[in-house]
């Protein structure tokens, strides 16, 4: 269950941030995005994924743990 | 020698690893690699912090380095308490000029060295009573300090002292901001963690304290300089130029940096973070705790100055956008002329570099702005993250190297063949009796500063001074040289 902070990057996309492994990449899908249920699986650009309990739309920048899915290979 | 193809690159890399046993060949070859531009991730060729080989010789520095060095030292109005054995404070003394504006020993505290000075029945009983008295001495020799920073050296760690509890109790007696920060040397692997816990001793203990006054006057164009250590005035020529163009600077981080100034950052509309390595975990703290957006800036060299300037005015409205129009258009002359004057004496040449922090990829820009090529950068405690950064400014196939040993980057400048080496003082002397001009790129070699365009004007010089020394014909003694040169002095004669 890592830490991560969620935020958006100067253009604008959403970014999932690791501390502790210095990964910062891009989400490209999120499983749930409407105002009330936000999270569940998110996709990330080099092929990981994690998994976010389903949250109401949150104020960006936050810190969350998250579960991680699949590794990037 | 010209440009090396990424075979070559690949060739030379495994030529160098050949004398290491197997095992630490395997793990070497990770942290060396030929630049592919066309990456976006730069984990997929290059190992980064990772814990150094025992029996090679790293230039890395350890965490204590990393905060008491690097993020509190500079600031000015604390006194920062090297914890434990007299050596850590001692040798590290003033060594990275930072400078600032005060007194030095009245309200001003930086060059000074502050330490409990363990002995044998300090490490068995425990320090924690010599420090509580050690911090009664200081109110009394000191009373215009503005707080305490406990830098703890490797011993309080093992023998597991409390600190915390000190800087409770005594911050209470005299109501002063007093900051335990457990840097002990052995944590991480580098500096870099010291500058994490530097950062997150600033978010507990620091930080917050003005949250519920809101006395200080704030503006539309607040902002701070995060991530300048003011090395040789560094912080200063980056300040007047963002001053011109209308914004207000608050905090300067920490070089010249005063314990108020960081307490007053959560007031500011914008972080501008210079060195992301080691106050980038601050910013973002702040990004998510008071909705303090935060950019990465670069002043190094006219180009990525004005590209930098023009990027911070877009975060603001018209008048400063206009007024950062005029700022470059009343610094173009000037910078031009230091192009007009130095390129033709540096033009090609090439420049191999071997720092930490920001430096690698931020001063890249400022030599090619002299028409000088990087042929080769590596950091001594960089991150993914950092690599990442440094892919897109450097060329493909350029060497570089993480956390490279002494014998590795020995090799890599014996092939390599650069005209010019910057890094830090433990290298300078090998380099310049090998007969490579060199400039220790740490504390700009007792020159500087280097950021901003009036910065600029002086890197110039610097390089110019440093290359074109006449020094460099003379190493070989008369009877060793060339045939060639003995004909050309009798012809000039």
């Amino acid at each position: 269950m890592p830490s991560v902070m969620l935020r958006k990057d100067p253009e604008g996309k959403l970014t999932l941030y690791v501390p502790k492994r210095d990964l910062e990449d891009e989400i490209v899908s999120l499983e749930f995005d409407s105002d009330e249920k936000w999270g569940g699986e998110l996709k990330l650009a080099d092929g990981s994924s994690y998994y976010l309990e389903p949250i109401a739309l949150p104020k960006l920048p936050m810190t969350v743990r998250v579960k991680r899915l699949v590794e990037a290979q | 020698m010209s440009e090396m193809s990424r075979e070559e690159v690949e060739a030379l890399i495994s030529e160098v690893l050949e004398v290491y046993p197997e095992k630490a060949k395997k793990d070497r070859s990770k942290h060396l690699t030929p630049n592919d531009t066309s990456l976006e991730q730069s984990k997929k060729c290059i190992t980064s912090n990772k814990k150094s080989l025992p029996g090679v010789m790293t230039i890395r520095g350890c965490a204590y380095a990393g905060s008491k060095g690097v993020v509190w030292g500079p600031v000015k109005d604390m006194i920062h308490i090297s914890h434990g054995p007299v050596g850590c404070g001692q040798y590290s003394r003033a060594g990275r000029r930072n400078y600032y504006i005060g007194t030095t020993g009245v309200n001003a505290f930086v060059t000074m060295n502050f330490t409990s000075d363990f002995q044998e029945k300090d490490i068995v009983f425990g320090g924690d009573k010599k420090l509580a008295k050690m911090i009664d001495e200081i109110e009394t020799l000191f009373p215009l300090n503005k707080g305490i920073t406990i830098q703890s050296e490797c011993p309080i760690g093992l023998i597991g002292d409390d600190i915390e509890a000190v800087a409770k109790t005594k911050q209470k007696e005299h109501g002063k901001t007093v900051v335990p920060v457990r840097c002990e040397g052995f944590r991480g692997v580098s500096q870099s963690l010291g500058h994490h816990i530097a950062n997150d001793s600033v978010r507990d203990w620091v930080l917050g304290a003005r949250d519920d006054d809101n006395s200080f006057e704030q503006t539309d164009y607040d902002v701070a300089i995060i991530g300048d250590y003011n090395i040789g005035g560094d912080a200063w020529s980056s300040r007047i130029l963002l001053e011109e163009m209308g914004l207000r600077v608050v905090a300067q981080w920490s070089g010249d940096g005063t314990l108020s100034e960081m307490e007053l950052t959560p007031k500011v509309k914008l972080n501008l973070v210079h060195c992301y390595r080691s106050m980038n975990y601050i910013s973002r703290h702040m990004e998510e705790k008071y909705g303090i957006p935060w950019m990465e800036y670069n002043f190094f060299g006219p180009t990525k100055t004005a590209e930098s300037l023009r990027k911070i005015a877009a975060q603001f409205d018209e008048s400063i956008q206009a007024k950062c129009e005029e700022v470059l258009a009343k610094y173009q002359p000037e910078w031009q002329s230091v192009i007009d004057k130095y390129r033709p004496r540096l033009e090609g040449k090439r420049v191999m570099l071997y720092i930490g922090g920001l430096r690698p990829r931020h001063v890249i820009g400022a030599y090619e702005d002299l028409g000088m090529e990087v042929v080769g950068t590596g950091y001594e405690f960089g991150h993914n993250d950092d690599y990442d950064r440094t892919i897109k400014e450097m060329g493909n196939a350029t060497l570089l190297y993480d956390d490279v040993t002494g014998y590795e980057f020995e090799e890599f400048v014996k092939k390599v063949k650069p005209d010019l080496i910057g890094s830090g003082i433990k290298e300078k002397y090998i380099f310049q009796k090998m007969g490579v001009p060199f400039r220790q790129m740490h504390s700009w070699d007792y020159s500087g500063p280097y950021h901003g365009f009036d910065g600029f004007a002086i890197f110039a010089k610097d390089m110019d001074m440093t290359l074109n020394n006449p020094c460099w014909s003379k190493l070989a003694a008369p009877w060793k040289k060339p045939e060639s040169a003995d004909e050309a002095i009798a012809a000039s004669a």
